[in-house]
């Protein structure tokens, strides 16, 4: 779980770990009241959204005036701010951090992250600070400086100075930095985080070690014994369908393609989406249901699938282990029906009573396309989403042209057909006849071509 | 031979009054030789009661002392899982399979200290893993037991369902294994890639190894370069998430790529580049298996 800027400062200021003043505002005039409250003649606006880099997406301001301020804050609340983390389509403003300008002399970079590879938390600074620490890592590794923290002991007097030293703090500004280090990696500990980040740390002219940001992520597992945590939670930067998702203890997250996939486990979930890209598709999410796929289960996560407009095919794929495929295909059946599926759907089932499942699958009437192995099922649901997709485009056009229409078979991304009527095709009981009708359209011209042939 | 457990391995179940440890007690006991081998069940305060007839004591330190005990089992849910782990590190026991999942990441990197830094000799492999399994002998968690087949390939992978699609593979084809070990989808935890390796290398029961990895970490590139300097038996190996996009955690708390690094093409590079035979095809691991073995 991640939380915003201001309120991982508030967090700071509980461990001591020094920060501007700052008040969090939802609309201007809290806005101004908030920079007449802090006093002084400057003072800096921040966007408030979860991505980074903010001030390069332009949601970062400094302000030198009461009206100078009002104008900042009118121009970053509500603003679509796109940075490197939050993809093209950039995330809305809603909240602003309205703080006291700082005195930069230096900015320096601190983070805490859980390191795998000796199991500890890895405390990481540089002198470098107020850029992007990845390219620092990557330009100039040498100037990035970690200590690995023995959690049964904390962060020692003399590893703080060590590192503050290195990153070229004064020896006046030692004792502050040492507090601010042990502080940090006691809200890291305390809180169950799995990243902090300060980037920058500044040091002020008159001397003062200051957190001018504040990154946190928390650690989803360890959320229950943190309710105060949880409380800060922002649902408006979460992806509706993954919060949906997180109530039926499923695992989704949004992807850009157009193949919505189905499976148990994590790695099952990834090696699918995988091979969907190996056979030329792109899936549409990663959703792992879990050990316990129960038809409501499956129907929520056929739903949540479905939700997302992209999707134009669907691709289960369960290992059912001790799971029984019987109750997998049931549950497969149900959802497809209430969800009331108008996209082609493949499943693929191993494990016990596979050939139970199948029959199930068979015996619905409903239009699933079965497969036998993760390749086959991937292979079958490209081909299914060519073949909708050609279907379409060949119904729009007067003369249907197949080359085109194979080509452009990314194109249909807007629906010009009636989706009621779609509907009504492919729920209907027969098998064969949802296959009959939807490629006649295509299949005329090659039978008269087919004919033509043969006359002469 | 075989690695970890075997037919003459003695079990307990800690949790085994839950739901899970219930089930998955019955079930790994209901296959080949579990009936003899699970011996023991712990729950505090159920101690003089049985389950199916095994055994329930009050402590790890008490079922081994009184059953013979030296491998155990955790079911307990994730709050207690790390305490249960240590429990069984401070009663000295030889192994240690953690199945339970969500633990918090804090409570895991504690045991360890701990356990390094006391110098415990016993072996933990998970949390958040499927177990270990010897074909024909002892099933020691939550995968399906019918789908293995005995034999002499050994398989060794962070996931659960991924796994059982390698085994089934392999099986189909007529190829048995020697020992499966899952050891979990979690940032920290116990065993890794390159310590499996090193027990399948050492088994003469096992002539070749399926090695699953997955994005996040560097795992299963340490286990690559250890690969490529000793490693006297063939080696194949698939890593999931060449879809995945950075900075997304996908499922697993460890399966994510942050900082630009743990990508599913890196691992791959290494791997290859050590020697192991890659495929990108995960419908393919078990035909690149016997592609090697030819």
């Amino acid at each position: 779980m991640k939380i915003h800027e201001y309120q991982g400062k508030e967090l700071f200021r509980k461990y001591g770990v020094a920060t501007p003043r700052g008040i969090a505002c939802f609309s201007l005039d809290e806005a101004l009241a908030a920079a007449k409250a802090l006093g002084g003649a400057v003072w800096v606006v921040k966007a408030q959204i979860h991505a980074g880099g903010r001030g390069k997406g332009g949601g970062v301001k400094v302000a030198k005036s009461l009206a100078e301020v009002r104008k900042r804050a009118a121009e970053i609340l509500g603003m679509r701010l796109v940075t490197h983390q939050t993809g093209p389509e950039g995330q809305i403003v809603r909240r602003l951090l309205v703080e006291e300008g700082a005195d930069i002399a230096t900015e320096l970079y601190v983070g805490m992250v859980v390191d795998r590879g000796t199991q500890r938390v890895a405390l990481m600074a540089s002198s470098e600070g107020g850029m992007d620490i990845e390219e620092v890592a990557a330009s100039h590794p040498e100037k990035i400086h970690t200590v690995y923290i023995d959690s049964l002991r904390g962060l020692s007097d003399e590893a703080a100075d060590a590192i503050a030293r290195k990153i070229g703090l004064p020896d006046s500004a030692l004792p502050q930095a040492r507090t601010l280090l042990q502080g940090l990696y006691r809200c890291f500990d305390e809180t169950d985080a799995s990243l902090v980040e300060i980037n920058p740390l500044i040091l002020t002219g008159d001397g003062r070690v200051v957190a001018l940001d504040a990154k946190l992520n928390f650690d989803d597992n360890a959320l229950y014994r943190h309710p105060e945590i949880v409380a800060m939670r922002d649902l408006d930067e979460e992806d509706p369908l993954e919060i949906e998702a997180s109530k039926y203890d499923l695992s989704y997250i949004s992807l850009d393609g157009e193949i919505g996939c189905m499976v148990n486990g994590a790695g099952l979930a990834m090696a699918t989406m995988d091979t969907i890209k190996l056979f030329g598709g792109a899936p549409a999410n990663f959703l792992d249901v879990g050990g316990g796929a129960t038809t409501e289960k499956v129907t929520a996560a056929f739903k949540i699938m479905l939700s997302n407009p992209k999707v134009k095919a669907i691709l289960v794929n369960i290992f059912g282990g001790i799971m029984k495929c019987d109750t997998i295909a049931e549950g497969v059946v149900a959802a497809a029906r209430e969800t009331h599926l108008a996209v082609p759907l493949v499943v693929r089932m191993k494990g016990t009573n596979e050939d139970i499942g199948r029959q199930i699958l068979k015996d619905s009437g409903l239009p699933i396309i079965s497969a036998d192995n993760m390749a086959e099922a991937a292979r079958k649901v490209v081909a299914a989403l060519h073949k909708a997709a050609r279907g379409k485009i060949s119904k729009k056009r007067s003369a249907p042209d197949n080359k085109a229409a194979a080509k452009n078979k990314r194109a249909p991304a807007k629906r010009g057909e009636a989706p009621a009527k779609k509907r009504a095709r492919l729920t209907q009981p027969k098998k064969r006849t949802a296959a009959k009708n939807k490629p006649a359209p295509r299949r005329r011209p090659a039978a008269k071509k087919a004919n033509k042939a043969k006359k002469k | 031979m075989s690695i970890l457990i075997d037919r003459n391995s003695r079990v307990m179940t800690q949790g085994i009054t839950g739901k899970t440890g219930q089930f998955h007690t019955r079930s790994s006991r209901a296959y080949a030789n579990g009936r003899a081998c699970f011996v023991a069940g712990v729950h505090p305060s159920r101690a003089g009661e049985n389950f199916d007839g095994i055994p329930i004591f009050g402590s790890v330190a008490d079922a081994k002392a009184r059953s013979g005990a030296t491998v155990s089992v955790i079911y307990v849910p994730p709050a207690g899982a790390a305490a249960a782990i240590w429990e069984a590190v401070e009663a000295d026991l030889a192994l240690v399979i953690c199945i339970t999942e969500g633990i918090p990441v804090r409570d895991m990197i504690r045991v360890r200290e701990r356990m390094r830094q006391e110098k415990r000799r016993t072996r933990l492999v998970g949390p958040n893993c499927p177990g270990v399994i010897t074909p024909d002998e002892l099933k020691i968690g939550i995968m399906p037991g019918h789908i293995h087949k005995k034999g002499r390939v050994g398989v060794v992978s962070r996931s659960g369902t991924l796994t059982y699609e390698a085994v089934g593979q392999l099986s189909e084809l007529g190829i048995g294994q020697s020992s499966a070990v899952g050891i979990g989808g979690d940032p920290v935890n116990g065993l890794k890639h390159v310590d499996v390796m090193q027990l399948f290398n050492a088994d003469p029961e096992t002539d070749a190894v399926v090695m699953i990895g997955e994005i996040g970490g560097s795992d299963e590139e340490d286990a690559a370069r250890w690969v490529k300097a000793h490693m006297r038996k063939p080696v194949v190996g698939f890593i999931a998430g060449v879809t995945a996009p950075p900075g997304k955690r996908m499922g697993h708390a460890g399966a994510i790529i942050s900082g630009g690094k743990g990508t599913a093409q890196e691992k791959l590079a290494v791997m290859e580049d050590c020697g192991i035979t890659v495929t990108r095809n995960p419908a393919e691991m078990g035909k690149t298996l016997k592609r090697v073995l030819r």
